[in-house]
Parts: C-alpha cells; sequence; structure tokens
C-alpha cells in the first residue's frame, strides 16, 4: 500500500491527539467504528458559548488512512459551527487525501465521527437534534 | 568458502529484513553458482546430443541428489516444479485425480497456506469433498479430531509441516502413521520446513512432499515435489508436453534454477543446525525485548516452533499503522489489510484469537543473514513506536481507565 504525502504528513504529525476531560463544560465525543472492523475513531469537540467548535482532540486506533483522516477533521471543525461541521463530507476528506478507494472506508468513518459528536454535544446540552 | 553477513561492526542497511518466510535474499555462494548455467554452460538438460547438454544434465541431477540428501529421500523421488505452490497443485490435483476411483473425499486444516486451500475449493468444484480441521488455539493440529475426520471414501490428507504465519510444527509424524495405516495418500506441505527442520523422509510417513528454494536462500521460481516409490504413490501429470521429469512435470528444466535450489539445499544441510542455534538466540532476543510491554502476545505455540518465526500480538494497536510506523523494518502483518481485504488473518481467527488481536499481529521471521544489532534496533524501534500509537489509540485508553472492551457496546460499519 502506498500513501500520499498529504497521508503520510498526518500519520507521522497527527494534529490534536488527546482528549478532554469528558466531564468540561462544552465537551462532547464521538466514538465510532468498532475493534472486530479494525479501527475506532474518538473525536471530541470543545464548543464555546457562540455555538462555535473552538478546539478538537482525536484518538484512532486503525490503519495509516484511518488516522490521517481523524487527524484532518480535528483542524477542518475548528472555528465551525455545529451545522457546518456537519457539512464536512467524506468525499472532501477523501479528496483532501487522495485515499485509495479500499480506504474510504476511513472518510465515512471520520465523517461518523463529527456526526456523533455533535449529536452527543446536542443531547448534553439538550438541543434538538 | 564462509561469506555470512553476520557479525561485524557493519553499519545498519535499512529496512531491516525480518520477513525471511515471505522469501530470502540469495546466499551469494548460491548466486555464484547459478551464473555459468545461464553464459556458459545453457544447453538444454534434455540434449543428448552434445557436450552442452550433457554437462546441464550432469548439474541437474547433482542438484537432484542435494535435494534428496536434506530430507533423506532417493532422488529419483524428486521432481522439479516451478515452486512450492505448483507443487501443491501437483500433488493434490495429481493425487485426487488418481485415486478419484476409490473415494473422493479430501481432509486437511483450516491454517493451510492458500496454495492448498484454494487448490481444495477448485478440487470440491470439481466433485470431490473437503473436510477442514480446526486447530487447536496453539495453532497445531487435534490428533483425534484428524482422526474423526477420516472416512472409508477419504484418498488424501494434506498437512503442513510448519505453518508460513505462526511457524508451528505440525505433528506429520503421527500423522503420516495414521495415514500410512488406512491407506490414505499423505502430502506435506514443507515449503516453510526445509533447512528449518530436520525431515527425514525414511522415517516421516509422507507420500509428497513440497518444497520450495526461495525460502532458504535459493532462488524464485523453482521448487519440488517428493513423490514416493516405495510404497509407490501415484499421481497424475497436471502440465503435459515432452514428457520431462518422467512424465510427471513436462517443460524444458531451467537449469541455473536447479543448481541454485541444489546449493541452497545443500548450505542448509551443512549449516542448519549452527544457523538454528543462531536464529534461535536472536529470536529469544527479541521477544525478551518486547515481553515486558504489557498487553503482547505470541500467537502460536512456542515450544513446537521454528527459531525464525515470532508471531505476535500488540493489542489496542493495529497491524497497518504498526506496518506503517515501522518503516525502518520489513516485517508482514497478519493482518491482510495491505492486500485490500481488510479482513484479518484466516490463520489466527482459527486460533480462536479475537478480530481486534488478530488485526494486530506482526510477523517477525528472521533468518541467516540477520545479526544481534538488528535485532537491538528492531526492539528500540517497537518499543517507541508502539507506545506512540497506543498513545493515539482510544481502545488502550478506555482499558487503562477501566473499560472492558467485550461489554461495550460498538457501532459496527
Amino acid at each position: 500500500m502506498t500513501y500520499s504525502s498529504k497521508v503520510m504528513d498526518h500519520y507521522e504529525n497527527p494534529r490534536n491527539v488527546g482528549s478532554f476531560a469528558k466531564d468540561e463544560e462544552g465537551v462532547a465525543t464521538g466514538m465510532v467504528g468498532a475493534p472486530a472492523c479494525g479501527d475506532v475513531m474518538k473525536l471530541q469537540i470543545k464548543v464555546n458559548k457562540e455555538g462555535i467548535i473552538e478546539d478538537a482532540r482525536f484518538k484512532t486506533y486503525g490503519c495509516g488512512s484511518a488516522i490521517a483522516s481523524s487527524s484532518l477533521v480535528t483542524e477542518w471543525v475548528k472555528g465551525k459551527t455545529l451545522n457546518q461541521a456537519l457539512e464536512i463530507k467524506n468525499t472532501q476528506i477523501a479528496d483532501e487525501l487522495a485515499l485509495p478507494p479500499v480506504k474510504i472506508h476511513c472518510s465515512i468513518l471520520a465523517e461518523d465521527a463529527i456526526k456523533a459528536a455533535v449529536a452527543d454535544y446536542r443531547k448534553k446540552s439538550g438541543e434538538p437534534l | 568458502m564462509k561469506e555470512k553477513m553476520k557479525g561485524g561492526k557493519q553499519m545498519l542497511k535499512y529496512p531491516i529484513y525480518l520477513d525471511s518466510s515471505a522469501t530470502t535474499r540469495v546466499d551469494p555462494r548460491v548466486a555464484e553458482k547459478m551464473i555459468p548455467y545461464l553464459v556458459e554452460i545453457y544447453g538444454n538438460p534434455a540434449s543428448n546430443s552434445h557436450t552442452l547438454g550433457w554437462e546441464a544434465e550432469t548439474a541437474v541431477e547433482t542438484a537432484r541428489e542435494e535435494v534428496a540428501l536434506l530430507i533423506n529421500a532417493d532422488p529419483r523421488e524428486i521432481v522439479w516444479t516451478s515452486g512450492a505452490t505448483e507443487s501443491d497443485n501437483l500433488a493434490l490435483k495429481g493425487a485426487a485425480a488418481f485415486y478419484s476411483g476409490r473415494g473422493r473425499h479430501i481432509v486437511t486444516v483450516k491454517t493451510e497456506h492458500k496454495a492448498i486451500l484454494d487448490t481444495c475449493r477448485d478440487l470440491e468444484r470439481h466433485g470431490y469433498e473437503v473436510t477442514y480441521l480446526d486447530v487447536l488455539p496453539n495453532g497445531l493440529v487435534d490428533l483425534e479430531n484428524f482422526k474423526k475426520a477420516l472416512r472409508p471414501d477419504t484418498v488424501l490428507a494434506s498437512v503442513m509441516l510448519v505453518n508460513n504465519e505462526i511457524g508451528v510444527i505440525q505433528p506429520v509424524e503421527e500423522i503420516g502413521e495414521i495415514c500410512r495405516e488406512k491407506g490414505i495418500v499423505f502430502h506435506v506441505d514443507a515449503a516453510q520446513a526445509a533447512g528449518k527442520v530436520g525431515i527425514d523422509l525414511s522415517m516421516l510417513k509422507a507420500d509428497l512432499v513440497s518444497l520450495s528454494a526461495h525460502k532458504i536462500y535459493g532462488p524464485k521460481g523453482i521448487g519440488a515435489l517428493f513423490i514416493r516409490r516405495k510404497p509407490r504413490v501415484r499421481i497424475e501429470a497436471q502440465m503435459h508436453g515432452g514428457g520431462h521429469e518422467r512424465g510427471f512435470r513436462s517443460g524444458t528444466l531451467p537449469t541455473h534454477q536447479i543448481v541454485g535450489m541444489g546449493e541452497a539445499f545443500r548450505l542448509a544441510r551443512m549449516e542448519m543446525a549452527d544457523e538454528n542455534r543462531h536464529i534461535r538466540a536472536l529470536r529469544d532476543k527479541l521477544l525478551k525485548g518486547i515481553a515486558d510491554i504489557p498487553d503482547v502476545y505470541v500467537n502460536g505455540d512456542l515450544e513446537h516452533r521454528v527459531p525464525h518465526n515470532l508471531n505476535v500480538s500488540f493489542a489496542y494497536v493495529e497491524g497497518e499503522s504498526m506496518l506503517m510506523s515501522l518503516k525502518n523494518l520489513a516485517v508482514s502483518s497478519g493482518s491482510a489489510c495491505t492486500s485490500a481485504s481488510l479482513e484479518p488473518s484466516y490463520v489466527l481467527r482459527a486460533l480462536g484469537r479475537d478480530d481486534e488481536l488478530a488485526h494486530s499481529s506482526i510477523r517477525f521471521t528472521l533468518g541467516r543473514f540477520n545479526t544481534e544489532e538488528e535485532i537491538d534496533y528492531a526492539v528500540k524501534e517497537l518499543r517507541e513506536k508502539i507506545g506512540k500509537l497506543r498513545d493515539m489509540s482510544p481502545l488502550w485508553e478506555m482499558v487503562q481507565s477501566g473499560v472492558d472492551l467485550s461489554r461495550v457496546q460498538w457501532a459496527a460499519h
């Protein structure tokens, strides 16, 4: 498997690896995937009072493309509103990282992680989904 | 003349090759022997009208003797093929066809090489019935289970001597006894075994044995099939043509390849004992270097195993990203993600390893040319990269905070 230079860059220098404390204000978590399938992504967003995602963290168990997809997504969601974040599509992620067809599921998983994190935030804050 | 590359204070060359069960570097002594048969003694060994043909034929027969010597067989029992895959195909299809009048049931094992499993699938499409046996959690065939699978119409059984992924040594002596007693043709895939474990076909009751050159420092593209003469086993040829190899396998013999295989087998016979000691010491050093990392599991039995192999699952770290981070090490992942199927290793699954651990496995296979310095480097790299990937792993984080992963409801995708 040969990787694009962008995948390699995110893999070698992953952005925003880590975790926020779960009970910190404004923090929401999305966990998607399953160990049996070979990838699990955890995406956390920190939303400020204006409803803007001001920071994000990820941890990923998975192949290089899965790690790169989640790393990229943490960069992209920052500064966006929840609705803007939900507009990020897997095809954009796949295009940006030049993922081969066999790795498209990694970008789908990253999109799902955003949806899951936003849903978690809305559930916690009592907003309609 | 000894030209081994071991020892010494030379600089490490990257990537460090720890994938010797995939293939090996041709030993320079082997390559040297092959070259004259490309550019000087280029005659067809089947040409009996001139010296270039005679000399090629002599070289082929000398090599045949060398191959036979390593496994204590008669040279007349050795048939050249293009490699172990062809040998496996010839053995299974050839014996199944010849004995089809007697029965159409075949017994093999779920952890066999694809050259066996896929050939069996093909035979199933042609009206044969195949039983694929489970293995014990340590990777070994359960003899009672094997016996139970045999039926009156079983004509053929195939069990590998050494497993390519986990290196375990199957109890082929006992299986051979069972088969001989019942008149079942017994095939053994010894591609990963020759030159690593002693094979004595005057004792081992195998009727057909597949061999390969490139796993033991010979060239790719050449192998052999042992076909027992006493008691005689019969097979139907699968390749027809000029009637080479007593009709078992037509096609012009590749003299240089055969000479290479002969020399590789000769070197293996001379050096196997010393080499195994060297390789075992390196393997043990590697294992010791990573044994204290938490949640590291060796796959397959450590006792009944060739010293060359170490297959390890690093829990909570995915195999492909592990390989990616170990770019200075040439190793392979049990997880076949790299071959685009995204399926974890069928061999590890057969051991009952859960999918997560099967996805997290790495196969280290050591060889003649590895050095202590290389193993030291590999250990250092492994420890560093596992730490880095676990820091990035949500599974590791959950386990550290006391979550039982088996109780988590995963959103499968």
